[in-house]
């Protein structure tokens, strides 16, 4: 036991007894014995020699050998456990959506360990959050010193709500997710972001905050009813509007701060992003929701929410979409300048692309014209998708929301490919709404988020994911994107990220799914040329990003469409990479961030200007070389490709209109740095 | 004559050592033994080579299949790997390390030749460990863990 520890973080102000309940300024010396342990693991042998060992350690002992038991009895006994501890392997579920579910629902931290010391499947314990990772067989050593993880979460919670200002939520996610630093290059600058605007949102709290610093107030565990009124009141504020401080007031919680709600607000998209990416976004999205079936539709009316908030905002205050897109992308736009190659950091993101996925997802909504086309909306909604899409997304400003929102839809489809179904309602809704409100700047991020979500700018196929979108392929038939996707987006969205701050992490979530889904497909040129179009036309503002600054103007759209082989989620990334820079310009370098990722098939991608204007046939090329490398989030006019001409120009125009927009948001909403509080 | 029994017992844990079938992680779990669990690990050995035997059947059925679906074997043999470090089965966790290298790289003859070395090794160790088990329990249930020298 390391009293020395227990000082140390009691000189930090955290009251003694908020680091332990069985502690407390006399009783010091225990701690951390009775630390109450969740211990969950299929092999029995494993499980009697883990609860030997944390019993000599004096702690209290649960031992379970079912995923789904030991929720139960998480949930069952909400402030019972202190820790958990889990199997990566196990037949019933995951480790690692135990780990989600566990630390979206309870906020404890969790400990993966498995026989399996693969960096990746480190890497995938880090970045769905697990405070720490031990490889069996495990040694009696390692477990004694378990309880640094409670203190320390503790204390971040503590910390946070004493000063937000530094972002207690940041604190309380980074320590969960410090190892996510190295994969959110931005992370900083999330960290900036939150602080700026938890500034603005505390100067008012300071009483409120110097009277809660004295003591530790106890966890808020968020359960489905206490989400469903967070979600209820954010969606009643709208986005733009949703601070924390309304949102408790609407919410009329005895007991809860508003650092809870802060926190919550942070959290919650970050978990959106997480399980954006696909595999664990169903269980993501069940976590999000609460254990309940109606996760999908939480998700998706939570984001359609956000996106309506976003929609009706018209231009998507800079606050909410920087706030959105920040805590979505902020992750993500440490990755990487645009033009890293998608590939490589698709595998580094994978896991941060569902996330992004989900922050777009609501952003994107508003883009669902466009995006719903784009988005490989799962099998059933892609035919109603496409539909929605084609016909909202005229409208260039649409666009932008709508690859965002497609995106976000498409991000959350393709994660929750099971899921299909729920969403196509949400995102035949969303599209239709969205379509023509979101400003261009706004469209921009969302476009490179839902650029890989929705698949369709890439691919021009809704299917972002092959998966899912199997059917995507109405429209756009060529979607086969889906499956490509998965995989390549990962890459690009990165990318995209960096630029744009926001959108492209979206778009990475996406992206990532879609490129796993076959880039062949030249989904990009879906038959929705039109939003592809429009797309494009965003795109070519949003596209600032990419190096360019060439406006990826409808040219490249026809190119796309020409030449789809390129696979969706080159499109998409071109789309995203542009978004993602959109800030500045609308310029399309994405062509250049997305088709430079990858090969040089495309060759002319890197120069989206030239692209843009030169013949489709570019595009599309530029699209197969690339396929997602960039588009993650820059490519959000990836649906532009699919669009056709009259996409392209309404695009144009809108980006036109938009530039405008963007001004005013001051694209600062996408960089996290700027983020106007 | 206690501590001739203490000394011979001290020696064939040496040599399981020595000779590879023991790692430390017998040691923690000899550590882990007290007054309220004088016999954990033999009761840990028990168990695990009741709940190991359904897993080697798994994988001797899983082998025969033509083709050979190799993740599955993989999984099998991740859970048997899993079981058998917890015991501190030092020789075997190798030989089911290169079976699962094997299975990556889609080696099926290389999986059942090294899972023929795999019921081997088990069969040994398991042998081996009745008659230290044995050997203990009639030196008295005060043996205490003792790295080997």
């Amino acid at each position: 036991m390391n009293l020395g520890g227990l000082q140390a973080v009691k000189s930090m102000s955290v009251p003694s007894s908020s680091l332990s309940r069985k502690s407390g300024d006399g009783v010091s010396d225990q701690f951390p014995a009775g630390l109450r342990v969740l211990v969950v693991d299929d092999d029995p042998i494993c499980l009697l020699i883990l609860e030997k060992m944390l019993k000599k350690c004096l702690y209290e002992v649960t031992k379970c050998n079912r995923a789904e038991l030991a929720l139960n009895y998480l949930r069952e006994n909400k402030n019972g456990y202190d820790i958990v501890i889990s199997d990566v392997h196990m037949p019933d579920m995951d480790g690692f959506k135990l780990l989600e579910h566990v630390g979206l629902e309870m906020d404890l931290p969790v400990i993966m360990m498995s026989a399996d010391d693969g960096k990746k499947v480190v890497m995938k314990g880090i970045t769905h959050g697990a405070v720490d990772y031990l490889i069996k067989p495990v040694r009696i050593e390692a477990l004694k010193n378990i309880w640094q993880h409670v203190v320390r979460k503790n204390k971040d919670e503590y910390k946070g709500k004493d000063c937000e200002q530094t972002g207690s939520v940041e604190d309380g996610e980074q320590q969960q997710k410090p190892p996510e630093d190295a994969e959110y290059s931005s992370s900083a600058n999330e960290g900036n972001w939150k602080n700026s605007k938890k500034r603005k949102d505390e100067e008012d709290e300071a009483e409120e905050r110097d009277d809660t610093s004295s003591l530790k107030k106890p966890r808020v565990v968020w359960s489905v009813e206490l989400h469903q009124q967070f979600v209820t009141a954010v969606n009643h504020l709208g986005l733009d509007k949703a601070v924390p401080k309304k949102i408790l007031e609407l919410m009329n919680v005895p007991g809860l701060t508003r650092e809870n709600v802060a926190s919550h607000l942070q959290y919650r998209l970050y978990l959106r992003r997480l399980s954006g990416v696909s595999q664990h976004q169903n269980g993501l999205n069940n976590a999000f929701m609460g254990p309940t079936d109606a996760t999908f539709g939480s998700m998706s009316s939570f984001n359609g929410i956000e996106l309506q908030a976003l929609a009706s905002s018209g231009q998507l205050p800079p606050q909410s979409l920087a706030i959105i897109q920040a805590a979505a992308l902020g992750r993500a736009t440490n990755k990487s300048p645009v033009p890293v190659p998608l590939v490589d950091q698709r595998n580094l993101f994978s896991f941060e692309s569902p996330k992004l996925r989900f922050g777009e997802d609501s952003l994107l909504n508003n883009n669902s014209k466009q995006i719903n086309l784009l988005h490989g909306i799962p099998t059933n909604m892609e035919p109603k998708q496409l539909a929605t899409l084609h016909q909202s997304a005229q409208s260039l400003g649409n666009l932008n929301m709508q690859l965002q929102s497609q995106s976000s839809q498409s991000g959350s489809l393709l994660t929750q490919r099971p899921q299909s179904q729920p969403r196509t309602p949400l995102l035949n809704e969303i599209n239709g709404s969205h379509v023509s409100t979101l400003p261009s700047s706004l469209g921009q991020p969302i476009m490179s988020q839902a650029l890989p979500s929705s698949v369709l700018p890439r691919n021009g196929i809704e299917n972002v994911r092959g998966g899912t979108f199997g059917s995507v392929s109405q429209p756009s038939s060529a979607l086969d994107f889906s499956v490509n996707h998965g995989t390549e987006f990962p890459g690009n969205s990165f990318p995209l990220m960096s630029n744009s701050g926001i959108p492209i992490l979206t778009s990475k979530g996406m992206l990532q799914e879609e490129v796993k889904s076959e880039m062949k497909v030249p989904r990009g040129y879906l038959p929705n040329y039109d939003t592809f179009d429009e797309l494009n036309q965003n795109r070519t503002q949003d596209w600032g990003v990419q190096t360019d600054g060439s406006t990826f103007d409808v040219s490249q759209h026809s190119n796309l469409q020409g030449s789809l082989d390129v696979s969706p989620s080159i499109l998409v990334q071109q789309g995203f990479s542009s978004n993602l820079k959109s800030e500045q310009s609308r310029n399309i370098p994405v062509s250049k961030a997305t088709f430079a990722v990858g090969d040089s098939r495309a060759g002319n991608i890197s120069n989206p200007s030239q692209q843009l204007n030169s013949s489709p046939a570019d595009i599309s090329q530029r699209i197969k070389a690339e396929r997602l490398p960039n588009m993650g989030f820059q490519n959000t006019f990836f649906p532009e490709q699919f669009g056709q001409d009259d996409l392209m120009s309404a695009l144009l125009k809108q980006q036109e209109g938009t530039g405008a927009v963007e001004s005013e948001f001051g694209f600062d909403g996408y960089h996290l740095d700027n983020l106007p509080v | 004559m206690e501590r001739n029994l203490h000394r011979q017992l001290a020696n064939m844990k040496k040599s399981l050592f020595d000779q590879g079938y023991l790692d430390e992680q017998f040691i923690q779990l000899e550590e882990l033994q007290d007054a309220a669990n004088p016999n954990f690990v033999e009761e840990v050995v028990t168990m695990y080579y009741r709940d190991s035997a359904r897993l080697i059947q798994n994988i001797d059925h899983a082998l025969e299949k033509n083709p050979l679906d190799f993740a599955k074997l993989d999984n099998y043999m991740h859970q048997f790997k899993g079981s058998s470090c917890s015991i501190g089965a030092k020789k075997l966790k190798n030989e089911c390390t290169q079976f699962k290298e094997y299975c990556e790289t889609g080696n099926g003859e290389g999986c059942k030749r090294t899972f023929q070395q795999v019921k081997k090794e088990y069969a040994a160790l398991k042998k081996k460990l009745e008659h230290y088990f044995q050997f203990a329990r009639q030196v008295g249930p005060v043996e205490k863990a003792c790295r080997p020298k």
